[in-house]
């Protein structure tokens, strides 16, 4: 029974790796950018929630009304200001841009915020530790039950909005060949930025709720980026339903592997990323086809 | 024929364009004027800078110096998608498909963007398209699947449902067989007919010459003769540039 318990928990905590790590894919799958910045935005979304809630009163999940615009806004502006004129000096530069902004937002969070650790779980009433009783040995948390939940309707709305909006192709189109788009009268600039700016919304949403279910400091963002990049390379970057598979691989890992000592928490998550990576090399080697992206 | 008069009623002008990628001058001083619905070749030896001409005339390269005009408006600062929405279409020399998407969806894609239509006109702008193509039983498979001679055809027909007045064709008979070739002329020619000005790069003179009417060939940047077709074929400097000075 106690493993079982370990195993829903680990779905329930991959619902949140898949919210964080949803973002990132994104921007990978839709700009070939991968951001290293994304933990630290993340961490910037929740000081804001908290700024709200600590200062004027503001329920978190109200926050992020007023957090998410101004997310989409951050995307936006990162876009156009930095990745896209970054991507004229090549591939490596807009990496190395988004690891330069991280660093400028940890500091800059350090210098208004200090190092204390902060939650909005004090502000969230009791959605911060209600639970349904299953079985006597089961508990399922209200808050990561809404955040599993959240990150399969986010995953699949975001899924049907590029399938089935005329918004949606024209970033899939930019995604695959923007000067082709360009051709057929897609604004690859526009959709560009559109597709980053969506993708800080999501990035907003994890921030909130990482907030909600943990602690933050203005150096969490790190952390934070493993857990994302992990869950997003073992679903198959670019994928959005493999991004929720990898964050449930992830998390189940990570559970199973506390259940088993204290310490291996981190390290079962560690090690299935691993295997999966080198299972994917194998898999190359021995001529069978890669995965597309 | 001074340059004014020659641009005068053309729908697609390029006057001065000069267009250098660091030292290599590859376009030098080249103006050409496009009527409506005309389709005129352009044939030339390799590296005489028709792709890159091509390329400027779509707003895929910006011209070192010179101006591009589309019905009398001047759009060389316009970035290509804009110039696609106002009537621009090009086709690749490789085939370039959105290779996730759907053969429809890729049309779709055009006509919604290019061909700025709503939803349900766009569905039957890019029907009619692929129809027209010959592609309708293909327009649910993913494009990365087609062999060849469906990717440049999708090419065409993704072109086609942006609505364009005039249509730039980069070699599209290239490595199909003369069979294959013929398919595309005809498709090429129903254009035509419908009205839309083609420009077509193609080094198979004979696949040209079945719908150009005037024919431009470029040597090392240059325009080097312009006009009816058997006459340019014939003319001293094309065969100078094709063979070499002192052959024929």
């Amino acid at each position: 029974m106690t493993w079982l318990n370990q195993i829903i928990q680990g779905v329930l905590l991959g619902g949140y790796y898949a919210l964080i790590a949803c973002g990132l894919s994104f921007m990978f799958g839709v700009m070939r950018i991968i951001n290293l910045a994304h933990g630290s935005l993340a961490i910037l979304a929740a000081f804001a929630m908290f700024v709200l809630a600590d200062r004027f009163g503001v329920q978190p999940l109200a926050g992020l009304v007023a957090v998410l615009p101004a997310m989409a806004v951050v995307g936006w502006v990162l876009q156009r200001g930095v990745l896209e004129r970054s991507a004229r000096g090549g591939q490596l530069v807009p990496v190395l841009s988004t690891f330069g902004l991280a660093v400028v937002v940890d500091n800059l969070l350090f210098q208004q915020f200090g190092a204390d650790t902060r939650s909005l779980a004090p502000y969230a009433g009791s959605l911060a530790y209600d639970s349904w009783a299953i079985t006597d040995d089961i508990y399922i948390g209200r808050l990561a039950a809404l955040t599993f939940a959240t990150s399969v309707l986010l995953l699949g709305a975001l899924q049907l909005f590029l399938t089935r909006t005329a918004l949606g192709r024209q970033i899939r189109a930019t995604a695959e060949d923007p000067d082709t788009a360009g051709l057929v009268g897609v604004d690859a600039r526009r959709a560009n930025a559109i597709a980053a700016a969506i993708a800080m919304v999501t990035v907003g949403v994890a921030g909130g709720f990482l907030a909600l279910r943990a602690t933050f400091d203005p150096y969490a963002g790190g952390p934070q980026l493993i857990f994302a990049f992990e869950a997003a390379v073992i679903g198959g970057a670019g994928s959005l339903w493999g991004t929720l598979g990898g964050g449930i691989v992830l998390g189940v890992a990570q559970s199973l592997g506390a259940q088993v000592s204290p310490q291996g928490f981190l390290i079962a998550g560690h090690a299935v990323f691993l295997a999966v990576l080198f299972g994917r090399l194998f898999r190359g080697r021995f001529g069978l086809r890669p995965r597309a992206a | 024929m001074a340059v004014t008069d020659l641009q005068d009623g053309a729908i697609l002008a390029a006057s001065g364009i000069h267009k250098r990628f660091n030292a290599l001058v590859v376009l030098d001083r080249v103006d050409f004027a496009l009527k409506a619905g005309e389709a005129v070749g352009v044939v030339g030896p390799n590296g005489a800078g028709k792709t890159t001409f091509l390329s400027v005339l779509v707003g895929a390269h910006s011209p070192t110096a010179g101006t591009v005009r589309f019905r009398g408006i001047d759009v060389t600062a316009q970035p290509a998608a804009e110039r696609c929405r106002l009537g621009i279409a090009k086709t690749h020399q490789v085939p370039r498909p959105f290779g996730g998407m759907t053969v429809f969806e890729n049309v779709f894609t055009g006509a919604a963007n290019g061909g700025r239509l709503r939803r349900d006109e766009a569905y039957d702008r890019a029907t009619r398209s692929l129809s027209l193509c010959g592609m309708l039983t293909l327009a649910n498979r993913r494009a990365e699947t087609l062999g060849l001679l469906d990717r440049k055809r999708l090419e065409l027909a993704r072109a086609l449902a942006t609505d364009p007045a005039v249509l730039l064709l980069d070699e599209i008979g290239g490595g199909l067989t003369d069979g294959e070739a013929g398919e595309l002329v005809s498709i090429v020619r129903e254009f035509n007919h419908r009205g839309i000005a083609v420009v077509w790069i193609e080094h198979i003179v004979h696949v040209l010459l079945q719908v150009a009417g005037r024919l431009i060939c470029m040597d090392a940047g240059r325009i080097i003769a312009d006009g009816d077709p058997r006459a340019v074929m014939a003319d001293r400097a094309v065969i100078d540039a094709y063979l070499g000075r002192g052959a024929g």
